[in-house]
């Protein structure tokens, strides 16, 4: 097995608020290898975007406060890095994409302009405007792009919002970034341009060989894209599979839930089943496995930490009692 | 539903133009026709521009149509005189996709679920607290959340409150536009299930249901129309439409849809390009400029006529074939 290009252990990252200490992340372990892509799934406030911009120094500190675990980049440790450090690590080794490409494009700046600067402090200064220029063409075409000369003189509004997604891609891209993260990539945009976009995350995956971290609440989009997927539920991750199995084999009662919760567009459902009751407060959470609450084979021994163990080959998952409800399940057909 | 049952909405022909100050028209509604029988739930879905809100909003007269007509249980909404309008809103009720700023934050939800019954009839005192009550809990929110304020509830909660406000009145025509974009998937399976067993426990409510989310469509409404710059493209029973799409942008449309399976889908249409401007249309068949099968001279310069495949279908397009000519199939 190659070295994980990104090796996160243990990470733990808490908000100190007003109203107490808000355990935003639990000691979460994460790993990828190069050329992988991932797909981290949850609902509003699991902490998904909050990891990734943590182990990358883009939360503040104070509220925030890292407290436990490492983040490493090829070996490298991230944690305890000085801001200049990191800024030498986000743009050149990661790149990260958002949810609204709109505001992540200045609006008084013609696109050209704007990926040239990029370009040009991604490199240090090292690259001059006309290599930059050529290299944000080059990139415009690869991200498919229409009429990239004449966009290039566009401003953002003159775009639509694909276009804009398309631009930030190339962006982030051009400086070849070891790993690119994806908060959200498509939410902002309609179905028919989400395809168009998620087709090109594929592409990039397959034939640039990038590595992706795509951030999603939209299970369906991350099966488009990803060949495997961690889902975390209140600041854990609960289940870490390939894709196929996380569709067909699901382990954890909340992937199961989310599942089951997911209208299906090609299949007529009578009933969709929601997963009861609400996110536990993280200003106090409940001991042990912190889904119990709203778990519908919740026992004693949930109360227990849960640590990920594996049950299939690449397939962990955080429940105790998953060989017993397991078993249960079989003896019923 | 029988034919003959009154239509309990009637849009027919209608325009909602609105100019711009650069002296461009936005084409919101072009000649759109839709009609909802008593009882019926309609899913009206469409990429963002496509008009799908207008068509809401225009139904219970919160925009005024440059053309056309739109009747509710037989009355032209805008010819009503304002107290008429006023009781036909009791019976027209909308709910919009943020919960948030559709409820005032220096009301509680019980105050905010009375106010429709304190303006529109003369239930007061314990008789308008019951009915209240007995409405809040039925979309599941209990006792203890009648005294709260907005900010004191969850996204879902409050969606819940607007379902209540609206159902409160009794409603004979329901428009929901977008209720459960802004929620998660566990709290939007809630929502649905809630909007579900109204169509059972209130079998004469009229559901106009508007949304981009195919699946939700899929899951609770009975027929479907597809907008695509201002028009309806295809509209015919949920099912039929799903299964077998005939027009090309519902099919790019379903294909589009990010399937929750770990499968390759064999179907896969991709749109190039994105929706152009409703303020320069393009002539002919709206879609052309984006259709894998348009054919030039015809679909760039005529409107396709519409056609009626099977019963209860509806296409507009050129290529779709009337079933007399569709021997054998």
């Amino acid at each position: 097995m190659a070295e994980p290009l990104l090796n996160i252990r243990d990470f733990s990252l808490v908000f100190d608020t007003f109203d107490g200490t808000y355990r935003a992340i639990s000691n979460v372990s994460l790993s990828l290898e190069p050329g992988e892509a991932l797909g981290l799934v949850g609902e509003t406030g699991c902490g998904k975007s909050v990891l990734t911009r943590a182990a990358f120094g883009l939360v503040p500190s104070p509220p925030a406060r890292i407290t436990g675990g490492s983040v490493q980049l090829q070996g490298r440790e991230l944690l305890g890095l000085s801001d200049r450090a990191l800024r030498q690590v986000r743009g050149r080794e990661v790149a990260m994409i958002f949810q609204d490409p709109t505001t992540y494009l200045n609006p008084v700046f013609r696109i050209g302009t704007q990926l040239i600067d990029a370009i040009r402090a991604q490199s240090g200064g090292r690259i001059g405007k006309l290599e930059a220029k050529s290299i944000a063409l080059d990139m415009l075409e690869k991200v498919h792009l229409p009429n990239p000369d004449r966009q290039f003189r566009a401003y953002p509004h003159e775009l639509s919002g694909g276009m804009r997604q398309r631009v930030l891609i190339a962006m982030a891209l051009a400086a070849k970034p070891r790993l690119l993260i994806a908060d959200e990539p498509t939410t902002a945009l309609d179905v028919t341009i989400q395809a168009q976009i998620l087709d090109l995350m594929a592409e990039l995956v397959s034939d640039l060989g990038i590595t992706l971290v795509m951030i999603s609440h939209d299970l369906g989009v991350v099966a488009q894209v990803c060949s495997r997927v961690a889902v975390m539920y209140a600041g854990t991750i609960v289940e870490d599979a390939p894709l196929a199995r996380v569709f067909d084999a699901p382990a954890h009662p909340y992937t199961q839930g989310l599942l089951d919760a997911l209208p299906h567009p090609l299949r007529a459902q009578d009933h969709l089943a929601s997963i009861p009751g609400t996110l536990p407060d993280l200003l106090a959470p409940p001991q042990g496995c912190l889904f119990a609450p709203r778990c519908p084979h919740r026992a004693q021994v949930c109360a227990a930490p849960v640590p990920m163990r594996p049950i299939a080959e690449s397939h962990h998952v955080a429940c105790t009692l998953y060989d017993e409800v397991r078993k249960k399940e079989l003896a019923h057909g | 539903m029988a034919e003959h049952d009154p239509a309990m909405l009637a849009i027919r022909d209608l325009d909602v133009h609105f100019p711009l100050q650069s002296g461009q028209v936005v084409r919101a509604v072009d000649k759109l026709s839709l009609t909802l029988w008593a009882g019926e739930t309609v899913g009206l879905v469409g990429e963002s521009g496509s008009g799908k809100t207008t068509v809401g909003k225009t139904a219970l007269r919160l925009v005024r149509p440059s053309g056309g007509t739109i009747e509710i249980a037989g009355m032209d909404v805008n010819a009503v005189s304002d107290k008429d309008m006023k009781k036909l809103r009791q019976k027209a009720q909308i709910i919009f996709q943020d919960p948030h700023s559709s409820l005032n934050p220096r009301m509680t939800i019980r105050r905010a679920v009375s106010e429709g019954l304190i303006l529109n009839t003369s239930l007061r005192g314990r008789a308008l607290r019951e009915r209240v009550s007995e409405t809040l809990i039925s979309v599941g929110l209990p006792s203890q959340f009648h005294n709260r304020y907005p900010h004191e509830l969850s996204g879902g909660q409050k969606q819940r409150v607007c379902i209540a406000r609206a159902l409160v009145l009794d409603p004979d025509l329901l428009v929901l536009d977008e209720p459960t974009s802004a929620l998660d998937v566990s709290v939007q399976a809630q929502i649905l299930g809630i909007l579900k067993d109204l169509r059972r426990d209130r079998p004469s409510l009229t559901q106009l249901f508007i949304s981009h989310n195919l699946a939700v469509i899929r899951f609770l409404c009975e027929r479907v129309a597809v907008m695509y710059l201002g028009r309806i493209v295809e509209e015919g029973p949920v099912s039929e439409v799903f299964e077998d799409p005939r027009h090309p942008y519902t099919r790019a449309l379903l294909s589009a849809v990010p399937v929750p399976e770990a499968r390759a889908r064999p179907d896969r249409v991709r749109l190039q390009g994105d929706i152009p401007s409703p303020t320069d249309v393009p002539q002919g068949c709206a879609f052309h400029t984006r259709c894998p099968i348009a054919r030039k001279g015809l679909c760039d310069t005529t409107l396709p006529p519409l056609r009626r495949p099977n019963k209860g279908r509806m296409t507009l397009c050129h290529f779709v074939e009337e079933p007399a000519e569709m021997s054998g199939s």
